[in-house]
């Protein structure tokens, strides 16, 4: 209240470990933590409790939900209005505290099976787990997930804390039996570093004081565990230097700086550093902040950096150790966790971001799924929501990695989709696959440009999209004949015939049909780099895949076409007697009838078929690309 | 030599986090805006901007969502920002609240409604802004403990909580449609102590209203409200008394409380602050307004 006299009289505040207050000294350190743990084992509540006891909590939000003298701490980290009403939590919340020594971020956890995502986005950021135990229950298939996940994700510091164990009679073999059974399972995935703790988050035993109902437990409760472990960045492993560049500051001409986050290692004035993934050499002059120059700078620091030589570097580049500079590569083994209720397409181009880079990327089919719950390898053709698998990922260009082990910065990205903009996936490099390593670019003497000069044009691939039975393979047909006789050079790819040689491995899936055209817009590049005019008659009904093969090309040179044609008169139409077969159930997956067509949002040309004729519509399609020279 | 990573305290790598982020938004944002409330996390998030882009000049715009009804020493010290070299401030006042005459006696909720979240909208509109930073920080307020520090806007500018994107590591995706916003919160990790603390430590000028002094105050609904012009309509029997105070949140200044302090400097404050029985928020009326939850309400329509 605002009339509250100050300062508050002694005594009132709730503190810990006997009267001691947190000081108001500013060099305290940061640490990370995740708290997992499921709805009943008291979560909550010791979360309430760690709040509570270190005065993070303000008396009125105290009193808010004192039941008749009675705190339930549990409700000091209620969620939103949205998730009170379902009576759920449905997402990661991030609560802070602080003690003499240290502060605190808490990423706080949902548990239930479908919030992987949640978890996997909570330990991301964090240097320590504490995994909840419910002393009446032990270790439960849930406990294994979560540890799996947060050692996944890099976390090497564990807590186990057994919760409840005034309702296990505080009894020593009760807690010795769970911590066997857990570092057991720890360590076969390779979890060497746990520090089991008794507790009580109800009653406050082992919380922020020694319980004196476990005499018999040694160690420390467990703020003060927090409070001295070495977790996270201060477990100092040397690395080499490695920052990667956000931006480059450019006041005026006399000043050109590398802005970044050093993601490991350190740097000094003088060091010598190259630049990947080009490899430029040069040395560092000043390590330039507002607060003067900096005589070094180490990981976690946010810098500006400027070089000795007028070198050639920008957002996406990394600045590294010229000893010891990362590798490059366009192909990589990855762990990804898919985090969208639209699943994975085996070979559609997400936008994938790493540290500073972006690039387009494609994901093959995945080596094996993993069974959080079991650890077992699953076969699988894709990934939906909260799957984990193994797949080889393969970028547009070579981008500048280390692997997730070594680097979280450099070897950790997600995986953005083009249409929705939605994140929907993360993933972790394991390494760069050997192939891409040693497949380079041959040179070619004869460029493009000279072929296509040669015939006198302009390369061309005229993309025609729409429904089965639409018109797409006679319009198409049609404007070749016209083209042809203007003495232009073309080559006409059907859909029907390319499924007979090139993509005869291929049925109808959507996995399939994403490849499908992927090859076909390969050979069509392929065409238009030897000069040619492409006519591509395929129904593509995916917005995505023909975005793909439009950025296959040189800007300009895709042509989308969308034979526009509804539903109900082209399976009136019914040439090939498909829709017919279709509807009987005879065809999976037909366009139109039990998968999506998505139309062409910006099509560069138009043609409707029910108020023109294929001709007519072929006339129309030449008139708008000339002169084609 | 290894430089010792120890070294960095918490507020070294709150700082760095913060500039990180601004300089991601600076990087991939077609036109960010900073929103400038005048407060004392608005002036710590300038600070640090100051910091990310030094030696160069601040690469986007200050916008200050005016309600006309803010305390004399805001619009002091706002115009004295305004005028450093390099400073590009856009003052926005929403027109229709000002012809209508919206004002914190008569509309109460209304008015935060109309001037603040409606004001703001029309400012983002009327720049074509892709990318504003708020001083919003995750310990304020229920809500705000699960909101992204990159928090995705629809093209009329609500919130689905429901549907936020992931966010790991120091990754953030900007990815958006055309009128689709971002507001980003740098100041996400920090908590009122911290902010407070950080203020010490670099010796940032603030208003002078968060330091203790005798200011004229009438009690009102539990609140301690300052008299600070001649538009404060006093009720039958109430007189201005001086008291002690300082204010923990600036904002409008007829619904904004004050609480009794002698803190004169950064450090009284951060003594107090440390010692505090009472949340940040506890004076500002906009939380009570809607009940428990208000400020997510708020958020859903566009408020910061």
């Amino acid at each position: 209240m605002a009339d509250n006299p100050l300062p508050p009289p002694p005594g009132q505040q709730v503190t810990f470990q006997s009267g001691q207050r947190p000081e108001g000294r500013r060099s305290r350190t940061l640490l990370r933590f995740i708290t997992c743990g499921s709805v009943d084992d008291g979560k909550s509540t010791l979360i309430g409790r760690l709040l509570a006891e270190t005065g993070s909590v303000s008396e009125d939000q105290l009193a808010a939900i004192d039941r008749n003298g009675k705190v339930d701490y549990a409700r000091l980290v209620d969620g939103l209005a949205a998730e009170r009403e379902q009576g759920i939590t449905i997402d990661v919340a991030y609560r802070f505290f602080s003690t003499g020594r240290r502060k605190f971020i808490i990423a706080d956890c949902p548990g239930h099976e479908q919030y992987t995502r949640n978890m996997v986005t909570g330990a991301s950021t964090a240097d320590l787990a504490i995994v909840l135990v419910d002393a009446c229950k032990g270790v439960l298939t849930q406990t294994r997930r979560h540890s799996y996940l947060c050692h996944l994700l890099g976390i090497r510091s564990f807590v186990l804390a057994v919760n409840k164990m005034d309702l296990a009679g505080y009894e020593q073999a009760t807690f010795d039996r769970i911590e066997d059974d857990f570092r057991q399972f720890a360590g076969s995935i390779g979890i060497d570093d746990v520090t089991a703790i008794p507790v009580s988050g109800l009653q406050g035993d082992n919380v922020t004081a020694a319980s004196a109902a476990m005499p018999w437990f040694t160690g420390n409760p467990l703020l003060r565990h927090l409070d001295t472990v070495v977790a996270g960045p201060e477990r100092g492993d040397a690395q080499a230097f490695r920052m990667p560049v956000q931006w480059v500051n450019r006041p005026d001409q006399s000043f050109r700086g590398f802005a970044g986050l050093i993601a490991t290692g350190s740097v000094r004035p003088g060091d010598a550093i190259r630049i990947a993934p080009t490899g430029v050499s040069s040395t560092v002059e000043r390590i330039v902040t507002k607060d003067g120059d900096l005589g070094s700078a180490a990981a976690g620091q946010s810098v500006t950096l400027t070089l000795t030589d007028e070198v050639d570097c920008s957002r996406g580049n990394v600045i590294a150790a010229a000893a010891d500079p990362p590798q490059a590569s366009d192909a990589f083994q990855a762990t990804i966790v898919w985090m969208d209720e639209e699943p994975l397409h085996v070979g559609r181009a997400y936008i994938l971001k790493m540290a500073t880079q972006s690039v387009p990327a494609r994901v093959q089919e995945p080596k094996y799924e993993i069974n959080v719950n079991t650890l077992d390898r699953l076969a699988a053709k894709t990934l939906t929501l909260n799957a984990i698998g193994v797949a080889e990922v393969l970028t547009d260009r070579p981008i500048v990695f280390e692997s997730y082990a070594q680097d979280r910065t450099l070897g950790g990205f997600i995986l953005i989709d083009r249409l929705s903009n939605r994140t929907v996936a993360a993933g972790l490099i394991h390494f760069a696959l050997r192939r891409a390593q040693n497949v380079h670019w041959q040179p070619l003497a004869i460029r493009r440009e000279q072929r296509a000069a040669l015939k006198n044009q302009v390369p061309r691939v005229l993309w025609f999209t729409g429904l089965s039975g639409s018109g797409k393979s006679t319009i198409a047909n049609e404007v070749e004949q016209m083209l042809h006789l203007m003495n232009r050079h073309t080559f006409l790819l059907d859909g029907d015939n390319v499924r007979h040689g090139l993509n005869r491995d291929l049925g109808f899936t959507q996995a399939d049909r994403i490849e499908n055209i992927r090859r076909i817009g390969e050979v069509a590049a392929l065409m238009a780099d030897a000069g040619l005019i492409v006519l591509a008659a395929f129904i593509s009904p995916f917005r995505a895949e023909r975005e793909m093969v439009r950025r296959m090309l040189p800007e300009g040179e895709f042509v989308e076409i969308y034979v526009d044609t509804p539903l109900h008169v082209a399976e009136a139409r019914d040439v090939k007697g498909l829709y017919k077969k279709a509807r009987a159930g005879e065809i999976a997956n037909f366009t139109g009838v039990d998968s999506p067509y998505e139309p062409p949002e910006h099509p560069d040309i138009v043609v409707n078929t029910t108020a023109m004729t294929a001709r007519q519509a072929a006339r129309y399609i030449v008139d708008q690309l000339l002169p084609l020279k | 030599m290894q430089v010792d990573v120890h070294a960095l305290t918490h507020l070294d790598r709150l700082e760095s986090e913060a500039i990180h982020i601004m300089r991601e938004v600076v990087a991939e944002a077609g036109r960010p805006v900073m929103l400038y409330s005048i407060g004392k996390d608005s002036t710590v998030m300038l600070h640090l901007a100051a910091k990310a882009f030094y030696p160069g000049p601040l690469p986007f715009p200050l916008l200050h969502v005016d309600t006309t009804w803010e305390f004399r020493a805001m619009y002091a010290m706002r115009d004295k920002v305004a005028a450093t070299p390099g400073t590009d401030l856009i003052v926005w006042q929403n027109p229709d609240a000002l012809s209508q005459g919206i004002n914190p006696f008569d509309h109460g909720a209304l008015h935060t409604d109309i001037w603040k979240t409606e004001g703001l909208k029309q400012a983002l509109n009327r720049y074509r802004f892709d990318a504003a930073f708020g001083g919003g920080r995750r310990d304020e307020e229920k809500s705000r403990s699960k909101e992204r520090i990159f928090s995705f806007r629809t093209a009329t500018h609500s919130w689905d909580p429901k549907d936020q994107r992931p966010e790991l590591w120091n990754l953030y995706n900007m990815a958006k449609a055309p009128g689709e916003s971002m507001r980003v919160f740098p100041l996400s990790n920090w908590t009122e102590l911290d902010i407070w603390q950080y203020i010490e430590r670099e010796g940032i000028e603030l208003v002078p209203l968060y330091y203790a002094a005798e200011r004229p105050v009438v009690e009102r609904d539990g609140m301690l409200v300052m008299v600070d012009d001649e538009r404060f309509r006093l009720l039958s029997g109430e007189v201005p008394h001086l008291r002690h105070v300082r204010f923990r949140t600036l904002g409008c200044y007829p619904s904004t409380g004050a609480v009794e302090s002698r803190a004169v400097t950064a450090a009284d404050v951060v003594r107090e602050t440390l010692h505090s029985n009472t949340s940040e928020r506890h004076g500002r009326a906009i939380d009570r307004e809607a009940g428990y939850a208000s400020l997510e309400k708020k958020k859903r329509e566009g408020y910061f």
